[in-house]
């Protein structure tokens, strides 16, 4: 996982077109906040500059599609082998026709229902092994930034020491001494992926905790669970939203290579990377349409929730520099 | 920078010991415990004297205290257990594998260094202009496209299609045949190094950017240094410092594409015996190469770190 930093759009405004005329001037950063100032609330000004970016509003079309063509989608696409639970075995690895848009797989399921229902499985299992590990991620981060000392120290070791495992290997040995199942395969994602947010909670907990508000709470007689829950975490909230979508985004990666080296939801399920695994050796017999639209779908659904995570990092940025 | 040092190694030490409590909860996480573990080792048939004989070999009735230290001592002294289903001390077959998956890592990280920071500088140097937006475009698909997709898609092309490439990796027994073989090296190489050529030349534009954004940089142009001078001397140089960190962070990630990138070409590497130990159920040879696995990782860090330290001086006296 690493940090695919993006534009740095403030910065791209004062740099010269030409390098080296040095036409930027101290404080004269015109940044989008400036224009924005004086118009209505938080909200209106991060959509503003969030729907500025046009690849983002086309991800955000292409979540949707693929939110409807897996979930709705099951209920309005019937084939003569209804999706995922009737196969006809006279039609082995169809090509695909009239019937079968995207012709058919080892098993006799029709490609499309199949991707219906792997897509499904892993929205499903991306969308809750991300929230799991974006709330777990945030409370741990926000309570060890906001104890500090050992309990601070202690938690952050707790930390590296994941992280310093790499991810795959630690996953796979655990599912493969327990059984996998749909839960199994949530915790598993899950576990790899509140790391990062309790790391980034940490730090904006750490500069939080010296603003006036919260030292106001303190002298209030606020307790600190009231200090975490009621005014830190509600003010990383950009943050927060910002690394959950990225979350997703890896969320699906990482489920796709587990379902691709064999561990992905018991039969009849499929998820999208399971589907890549079992039509390999058909592909290499010419059977295309039993990988490259799963592998489409993939790239499609990551490339989608990265380029929103940019843009709503670009918005949220501009937020807090209007602070 | 002494001191700095001795921390640095002092934190990957109690890192290490971190990852010995993982793999001592993974020991523990069988349902049923030890028992359970031995029947799934020993086979089904094996007898209540055999287990009771299993447990004591390896320590598994002693309290749960002891075990752990015992299994401290064991990580530290490289004592890895023995896997049953091949027959060989786990160290063994670790030892056998190790350089290979070192080699791949190795060549896959040197072609990201070599064409990720001149393509992150490029895409600064002719920013907002066609070329730059492709490049981002092709770096934000090859960043989300899956290791073992694109591994597929490239055995579809160039081996099968075009037969340019074989498509397996080569499978000689030692590192210099392998290298000797390079035309076999060609796809899974690049197929590991993909994802991270994309992410470091974007963070390499993100990072030249930022550094001629600098005032040294605005020092530099209006002392009257060519522009050449000021964007590979001054700003290129701080730039590159981020990247070792980010070389550092990174290497359990590659690591874990490693695994994919070996299991998709049949490189004879730790990822593919790591892969087929989860498919034969071989839980010594599997939890030994989890620990094998972060322990370089841990090493790897340690070493970007001393070396970001050596490059930067701030770094040393915080």
């Amino acid at each position: 996982m690493i940090p695919l930093t993006g534009d740095l759009p403030d910065k791209e405004a004062i740099l010269p077109d030409v390098p080296g005329m040095g036409a930027e001037l101290p404080g004269v950063e015109v940044t989008e906040a400036g224009e924005a100032g004086g118009i209505g609330g938080l909200g209106r000004v991060i959509w503003r500059v969030f729907s500025e970016n046009k690849l983002a509003l086309v991800s955000i079309g292409v979540i949707v599609f693929m939110l409807l063509f897996c979930f709705v989608g099951p209920h309005f696409y019937v084939t003569p082998q209804a999706n995922f639970v009737v196969t006809s075995v006279g039609q082995v690895l169809a090509p695909p026709s009239s019937q079968h848009l995207l012709g058919t797989d080892p098993n006799g399921y029709d490609t499309v229902g199949r991707l219906m229902v792997g897509g499904a499985t892993a929205l499903e299992i991306a969308l809750l092994a991300a929230g799991i590990a974006t709330i777990f991620g945030v409370f741990f981060g926000a309570i060890s930034g906001y104890a500090g000392g050992a309990v601070d120290a202690v938690m952050m070791r707790i930390v590296d020491t994941v992280l310093s495992v790499p991810t795959l290997f630690l996953l796979i040995v655990i599912a493969a001494i327990l059984h996998t199942s749909f839960w199994l395969i949530v915790f598993i994602v899950a576990l790899a992926a509140w790391l990062v947010p309790a790391r980034l909670i940490r730090g904006e907990t750490l500069t939080l905790r010296t603003r006036e508000y919260v030292q106001a709470v303190r002298a209030m007689g606020g307790g600190g669970s009231r200090i975490v829950a009621r005014h830190i975490i509600p003010n990383a909230v950009g943050t927060i939203i910002v690394n959950a979508t990225f979350q997703i985004a890896d969320a699906i990666g990482l489920l796709a290579a587990l379902g691709f080296l064999g561990f992905g939801v018991p039969a009849p399920g499929t998820s999208w990377g399971q589907m890549l695994s079992d039509g390999i050796s058909y592909a290499q017999e010419g059977a295309w349409w039993l990988i490259y639209p799963a592998g489409i779908c993939i790239i499609l659904v990551t490339v989608s929730f990265n380029y929103i995570g940019d843009a709503l990092r670009d918005a949220f940025e501009v937020r807090l520099q209007r602070r | 920078m002494i001191g700095y040092l001795i921390r640095r190694v002092f934190q990957a030490i109690i890192v290490i010991i971190g990852v010995c409590a993982i793999t001592f909860i993974l020991y523990h996480l069988f349902p049923g415990g030890a028992t359970s573990e031995a029947r799934i080792i020993l086979g089904p048939r094996a007898t209540p004297p055999q287990i009771a004989l299993f447990l004591s070999q390896n320590g598994l009735n002693k309290p749960i205290w002891t075990q752990f230290f015992i299994l401290v001592g064991h990580v530290f002294t490289f004592n890895l257990g023995y896997s049953y289903k091949l027959n060989e001390p786990v160290a063994t077959i670790v030892l056998q594998k190790l350089p290979k998956t070192v080699l791949l890592l190795g060549l896959s990280t040197l072609l990201t260094v070599i064409i990720a920071i001149p393509l992150g500088i490029f895409q600064v140097l002719r920013r907002n202009r066609p070329s730059d937006y492709a490049l981002t475009t092709l770096s934000f698909i090859f960043y989300a496209t899956p290791t073992f997709f694109l591994g597929i898609v490239l055995i579809q092309v160039f081996a099968i299609h075009w037969h340019l490439f074989p498509p397996e990796a080569p499978q000689s027994a030692s590192v210099g045949q392998i290298l000797g073989d390079w035309r076999a090296l060609v796809l899974p190489v690049f197929t590991l190094a993909a994802v991270y050529i994309a992410g470091f030349s974007r963070y390499m534009r993100s990072s030249m950017m930022e550094a001629l954004t600098e005032d040294y940089v605005r020092t530099a142009r209006a002392k009257g240094l060519s522009t050449r001078r000021v964007n590979y001397v001054h700003a290129l140089r701080n730039a590159l410092i981020p990247i070792i960190t980010l070389l550092g962070l990174t290497l359990p990630a590659i690591v874990s594409g490693a695994l994919i990138t070996e299991s998709v070409f049949n490189y004879p590497g730790m990822g593919l015996a790591f892969f087929n130990a989860a498919i034969n159920n071989d839980f010594p040879l599997l939890i030994g190469t989890v620990v094998v696995a972060a322990m370089a990782t841990v090493v790897g860090s340690l070493l970007a770190d001393i070396l970001y330290a050596v490059l930067d001086p701030r770094i040393r006296y915080v």
